[in-house]
Formats: C-alpha cells, structure tokens, sequence
C-alpha cells in the first residue's frame, strides 16, 4: 500500500510542557479532509502513540481528536518534573520527532 | 462553601446591544497584548505601535512562566535581563500613559515572587520619575505563601491535593521547598481596578486572568471574559504566520469575542485560534482557573474578517471549592557540568560501559548515595531518553553532558571532575585507541546554578479568594 508521511501532511507538529510534569503533543492540518483521512487511518491513537514511545499507555495523560483545529492532540507524564537533574528538555519543545515519520496509508 | 464573594456577579444584560458597567455603559472593552512572557524576549515595536493606535481601553501582559524550570523561583531570580524587562515595560508604560487606560502586568519577573513584583514596582517608579509622566496610581499583589503559613493550614486538615500525578503534600516534601507561590485569579486585579489603579504589577497569577479581570471589572460575563484572557494570554501565538512577541487586539462585547492581529503580514484565523486553544494545555477544552473552569467545548470559530475571528460559545464554570494552585521549588544542592566527545566507533558501541567505569569511580570515592551524577549522551538519546525510538542507532560523533549535584560546592566539583574525566581512562577490553576513550573540549567542568525541583504542584483551599494575595496601592510620576 503507498504511504505518505505524517510531516508532509501536517502543517505542524509540536511539543511543549503542559505544566510541570506533563508534555503536550499537537499535530495539526491545514485541510480538514487530511484531518479525517489521518483519523480514519487509526495511526495516532492512544496504542500507536505508546508504541512508538515505548511507554506505558498509563503515562498517556489525555487523547484529543480536537475538530475545531482539525488537530490531534495528546499528552505524557513525565518520568520526574521539567527541570529535575538530568533533564535534557525543560521546555519540553524537542520531544515530538518520532511523529514525523508516521506513515499514512493513501488510498 | 469558599464561594467566592468578592467579584462582582455577571449584572445583567440591559439591552442586546449594551451592558452596565461600573462606570457607564461599555458596548465592548479592547485590550492590546504584547508579549505572551513579558521580558523573556523583547516585544515588537511595529505591531506594538499599531496596536496602540487603535486606541484600546487595557494594555495587558503576562511576565511568568514555570516553562524556565523551578531555579528562577528557587533562587528568587529572574531568567530574563532586568534591560528587556525595562524596555516592554516602558513601552506599555509609555503607552499607557498617552492613553490614559490602565496597565496590567501578571507574574512580575517570571516567577511571580514578592521580591519580582517590589523590582518591578521600582522599574514602574523609576521610568515614571524618568519621563517626568504626571502622577498616577499604582497597585501590586503579592502571591507568595510562606512555608509556616502553609504547614498551619496542613496540621489544621487542610489537604494540599497534588496535580499531575503529585501526591498529597507531607510536611518532609514541603520541608525541602525554598519558595511558594501562590496562583492569583482575576481577584487581587479587579479589586486594584476598583480602587483606580491605574498600573497594576501582579504577584503570581493565571495567564488569563491578566486580562479577564477588566473585562469583569467592566461588567462583562465571565464566560467570555475568560475566553479573552485565553485567546490573549500568548499575544501573537493565537495568530498566523507563526511569530511570537507580535502585539493582538482583543474585544470582548455582550456575547462573543473578537480577536485581531497587529502585525501588517498575520492574521487571526479559525485555525490559529482554534489551535491555539490547545497550546500548553493537555486538554484544549479546559482552562482552570483559582475559582472555577473556562469550558471550550462548545467555542464557535467565525473568520470575520482578513485579520479577525470571532469567538462565542465558551462558558465559565464556578468551582463549589475555592482553591488556589501553589507553585514550589526545593533545592537539591550545588551543581558542575562537564563535557566530552567520543569518536571512535567502538567505544561509542560500549559507551554505557565507558560512562559506567567513570560512576563506579565517583562511587568508591564518595558511595552509593547523597549526591547526583547525571549523564545526558548527545548522539544517541540526550533530548529523549528513554523515549527515544533510534537509540540504538547512535551517530558517528556523540557528545556527553556530565552533571554532578551534592550538598556542597566542593563535593559537586569532585564527583563532576571524577565523573567526567574518569571517561578519558575508561578500560575498554579491544579498543585501539589506548591513549584516551574521549575527547575533552574543555578540560575542566564548570559551576552552573544549583540544582532545584518542583516540590509543590499543588492546589490549596481557601475561604476568601483574596487571602493569600494581599494588595497595595503606591504612586509614582510627579
């Protein structure tokens, strides 16, 4: 099956703190119709989102299909607070490359 | 009940087209915002101006952020330089002035603390003095909570109830924190606009609230005048093109709001503002704030024109519980950090071993425990860890960050100094290169700000809304 990868579909794909222990993640479109083709295709769910991770699906906080921005949207506990020793993201900005390369079946 | 009793309930609507405020009929209340972290980078004077000449009735912006991490707090600092502070805050002062419509700043000097709002009080008095502006009214609130204060509450039954998977707080926990802050809401700004403040310098406080609180002052539903403080909160994050520190125009009326972009090349769409409610959040439907929840759910998004969307729908949820979030930082000790390179394949392949020889080395030194010793590879999974799909994979060159954290300064630069150049001799049983496993860019480590935590994310009750947020009212100008 031909494939597409989620960064050419997306307009953005971001992650940021939400709050002191939690990350936010938003893929967001430009095109509703590329909104619910990605939805429909079920690769970014709670389970597919673990796996890529290699997380629990306990630490996924929240799980939005928000369609008012044609956006996807999910949110991980930290393993300890932003700013803890050793943490290499205190913002949180950095942590959202594995979704680039998500691929999405074409019909 | 801790209902809150000191905002004036929503009066009701008159006509469709106007509302009673405290000082007259008001159709709609403008306010610009400049910066969506006052001070963290220097605003934009382009849209700024714009903004400015569309005459609105509040200038607002938020200075606070726990995004910088718990050190600010920790060590009663700013992360921002006092010049950037002073040049957003003179041009709003300046502004404000000219306009003769009231100033509002939230979170002075990004943490919010006691110390933040009396340095921007002085920066308020000092540009005042500096541009001889005629006498006005000026009001600050403090936020924080002291630690004794807190401890009374929790031996009297209190339950400090934690947030985000934070368990309840225990006195060990809130032994170990520095500073507390409390989380304002639109309490301690309206009653300063009620007592003719006409700049406001706010302790701590909820991004929104900065600019729901003239709203409800001016007698607007807090339905919408929650949405304003929202969609205004980050200035122009809620627009597109993306560009942050970019001035935005809010207008809160009867029964919507209407937001617009300053700049001459953004525009505020359906999709930016859309989007832009689930910015920093894990849900884009809630905001909660002290006294209550903005609720999303059922926003309508209406282009109505070029730079402009409309907004109505939102509603504003009382708590039955008035409580307050609490923000502290405890300190976990002095900190170095140290660096090196690695280039030769193999030792890369076993750089876990090469890492580990350089811990056992801080352990038969200083033991198991009582300090921190951090490694953070570059290369293969530094910005990731654990999460980190490819980490099996790494790249040609890897970089290591060492930190060591201890009670003392001493301490922390030894097991640094141990930690990192014990790398350098790290036995490896075929590497080829037996002169040195890692390159040194510097061959030493270096003192960085001590190591702090967030102790307290957390939420408090109280009876009175503006307990924990006491206010005053000063002057400057001449």
């Amino acid at each position: 099956m031909k494939s597409q990868k989620l960064a050419a579909l997306a307009k953005t794909i971001r992650s940021k703190n939400a709050g002191v222990n939690l990350i936010t993640f938003d893929i967001i479109f430009a095109e509703r119709s590329t909104y619910e083709r990605v939805k429909e295709a079920r690769v970014l769910t709670r389970a597919t989102v673990a796996k890529l991770y290699g997380i629990a699906p306990e630490r996924i906080s929240d799980f939005v299909e928000f369609d008012p921005a044609n956006a996807i949207k999910f949110t991980i506990y930290r393993l300890r607070p932003s700013g803890s020793p050793g943490d290499p993201d205190i913002f949180g900005a950095q942590q959202y490359a594995p979704l680039l390369d998500i691929e999405v079946p074409v019909e | 009940m801790g209902l809150d009793r000191s905002v004036p309930r929503p009066l009701p609507l008159l006509s469709s087209f106007a509302l009673l405020a405290g000082n007259g009929f008001m159709r709609s209340l403008r306010i610009i915002c400049p910066n969506g972290h006052l001070g963290f980078a220097p605003i934009r004077v382009e849209s700024f101006r714009l903004g400015v000449a569309a005459r609105p009735d509040c200038i607002a912006a938020d200075s606070g952020s726990d995004d910088v991490g718990p050190i600010p707090l920790g060590t009663d600092t700013s992360t921002s330089p006092r010049a950037w502070q002073t040049h957003d805050l003179e041009h709003m002062l300046l502004a404000s002035r000219e306009l003769r419509v009231p100033m509002i700043i939230g979170s002075a000097g990004d943490t919010g603390a006691d110390s933040r709002v009396d340095l921007y009080v002085q920066i308020i008095k000092d540009l005042a003095a500096k541009h001889a502006l005629p006498r006005f009214k000026l009001g600050y609130f403090y936020s924080e909570i002291g630690r004794e204060d807190l401890r009374r509450r929790m031996r009297a039954g209190e339950t400090v109830a934690g947030l985000e998977g934070y368990e309840a707080l225990n006195e060990a926990e809130l032994d170990a924190t520095e500073r507390i802050v409390a989380m304002a809401g639109v309490h301690p700004f309206v009653k300063l606009l009620e007592a003719g403040a006409d700049v406001i310098i706010g302790g701590r406080s909820s991004d929104s609230c900065v600019f729901a609180a003239p709203a409800i002052h001016h007698g607007f539903a807090e339905d919408h005048a929650y949405y304003l403080g929202k969609v205004l909160e980050c200035a122009s994050f809620c627009a597109e093109p993306y560009g942050g520190k970019e001035t935005v125009l809010g207008e809160i009326t009867a029964d919507a709001v209407l937001v617009t972009a300053m700049h001459p090349a953004q525009r505020c769409t359906v999709a930016s503002v859309a989007g832009h409610a689930m910015y920093e959040r894990s849900n884009p439907y809630f905001e909660h704030v002290a006294g209550g929840t903005l609720d999303m759910s059922d926003c309508h998004y209406e282009q109505v024109a070029p730079k402009t969307t409309r907004v109505s729908g939102a509603k504003f949820r009382r708590a039955e519980e008035f409580r307050v979030k609490l923000e502290g930082a405890g300190k976990i000790g002095e900190r170095y950090v140290g660096m090196v390179g690695i280039r030769d394949p193999y030792t890369i392949a076993h750089v876990d071993e090469v890492m580990g020889w350089a811990r056992d080395k801080v352990r038969e030194r200083f033991g198991d425990a009582g300090y921190e010793l951090c490694y953070t590879v570059y290369g293969r999974d530094g910005i990731m860890g654990e999460m980190e799909p490819m980490r099996d994979r790494p790249a040609h060159e890897l970089c290591i960050l060492v930190q060591g954290v201890a009670p003392t300064a001493e301490m922390a630069e030894e097991i640094c100094m141990i930690g990192t150049r014990q790398m350098f001799y790290a036995r490896l049983p075929d590497v080829k290169g037996s002169a040195g496993s890692v390159a040194f860019a510097l061959d030493e480590v270096l003192r960085a700000s001590p190591s702090y935590r967030w102790t307290i994310n957390h939420t408090l009750r109280c009876d009175d809304p503006l307990e924990l947020f006491p206010t005053h009212m000063t002057s400057a100008g001449i």
